[in-house]
């Protein structure tokens, strides 16, 4: 079994630049490591060699296991790194590490995704596991929301899944000048909006953690419980495997435990004022 | 009578209303009337007179703010089953926003002047749309204030 703090050499076989602080790596094992399974959800840990490490989400579909992929969001030094990376130079990746988004437990309920900002990589993994098994599932919805209509992560995808008929797309940004023709207002206002029935839905919610902490009210208020919500954390996370404790969430390791938790597990964590 | 009934129906399918009494609703009714706006026309503009509020039917209406030598910035659209405007409860009843109808939208438009009237002399009625206005300015004081913690913001910037 191999070391889990001991990274694999991958290399950057496509680059995809998303928007100015934010890119999308495809990266293919260098070295001896074969195909790699995943879980939506779940996150590998990049090494960008000489400068550290840090924990991103997989943005990729668990169906193509030739190439992981991860968008990057460039908010640090090492994130910056990373998505300055071009084709053909190395990183080192270890992981899958943590939990993933309930896909199975979902089936046959109405699946509710609530995301913002960098927020709908971590998810879109799920979406694509729904889409791809599209008839195990109720009514399927996308809300996401965005700073500005040029800060909408995964544009065309978004409009490709609207232009179907069995998944229902908004999209609203906080300010957008006129020539704008979409929604207009934050993403939570979308969850009055939205169709799907309360009783039988599981909602996935990834985003800042203001962005959550408001769309789990408005999820409760029309009658999601706690217990079908399941959210994303991010915290510091250094080893990835429960050891170090730096991202420690009071009785839980976001790394080992999470990053997705149910949100009725965490609902009093979730208030509490952290230093 | 006739068109007052078929208003009360409107009403009353309304999410707004939907959950008044029929004596209030049929009374809000007699201030009612039906009105399309083609898309791009405005319901209102800063500055003017706040004598009316409206109940979107169908359609969607952009609010907006109007800066001077520059586009107009649009801080929000709303959808069917929501209201426009609240400023026709609040001296001294102007509008501080534009609003413009962003496609075909079909609203009913209700006279405040009149309302104003039947609200002093009616404190049940005034009570009953209160209940229903303050959790709309609620919800838009809160995601007024959600957006100003520019949570989608890069920290790096």
């Amino acid at each position: 079994m191999r070391d889990p703090m001991t990274p694999s050499l991958y290399r950057v076989d496509k680059v995809v630049r998303e928007l100015p602080d934010t890119a999308t790596l495809g990266l293919v094992p260098s070295g001896g490591d074969g195909p790699f399974s995943f879980r939506p959800g779940q996150f590998n840990m990049l090494y960008r060699f000489g400068m550290g490490e840090v924990p991103i989400s997989i943005s990729g579909d668990t169906l193509d296991r030739s190439r992981v992929v991860h968008t990057i969001r460039a908010v640090g030094s090492v994130s910056r790194a990373l998505t300055e990376l071009a084709p053909g130079d190395e990183v080192g990746l270890r992981g899958p590490f943590g939990s993933s988004w309930p896909v199975d437990e979902a089936a046959g309920h109405d699946v509710v995704i609530v995301t913002g900002g960098i927020g709908l990589a971590p998810l879109r993994p799920a979406i694509y596991h729904v889409l791809s098994n599209r008839g195990r599932y109720g009514r399927f919805v996308i809300l996401y929301g965005a700073r500005t209509p040029n800060d909408i992560l995964f544009r065309s995808e978004l409009e490709s899944w609207r232009s179907r008929f069995d998944v229902d797309v908004l999209v609203t940004v906080d300010s957008a000048g006129r020539e704008w023709g979409g929604n207009v207002g934050v993403v939570t206002r979308l969850v009055d909006r939205a169709g799907f029935d309360p009783l039988h839905t599981v909602a996935l919610v990834c985003g800042p953690e203001v962005m959550m902490r408001f769309a789990i009210p408005a999820l409760n208020g029309r009658g999601v419980p706690n217990g079908r919500i399941h959210v994303s954390m991010e915290r510091n996370m250094k080893c990835a495997i429960g050891l170090c404790g730096h991202c420690q969430y009071g009785s839980y390791f976001v790394c080992k435990d999470g990053p997705v938790f149910p949100f009725a597990r965490i609902a009093t964590l979730f208030a509490v004022r952290e230093a | 009578m006739g068109d007052i009934r078929d208003m009360g129906l409107l009403l009353k399918e309304h999410p707004f209303f939907q959950d008044m009494g029929k004596a209030a609703r049929e009374t809000i009714a007699g201030c009612g009337r039906n009105e399309v706006f083609e898309a791009g026309r405005y319901l209102f503009h800063e500055g003017g007179a706040a004598d009316s509020f409206y109940l979107v039917r169908h359609g969607a209406v952009a609010v907006e703010l109007h800066v001077p030598g520059k586009d107009p910035v649009v801080l929000e659209t709303l959808h069917s089953g929501e209201t426009v405007g609240w400023s026709w409860l609040i001296p001294p009843y102007k509008w501080s926003l534009d609003a413009r109808a962003v496609e075909l939208t079909r609203v009913v438009v209700l006279d405040a002047k009149c309302l104003r009237g039947k609200m002093e002399k009616e404190c049940a009625l005034a009570y009953e749309l209160y209940k229903r206005f303050v959790p709309v300015m609620a919800g838009q004081l809160l995601a007024a204030r959600f957006r100003l913690t520019d949570v989608y913001g890069n920290p790096e910037r």
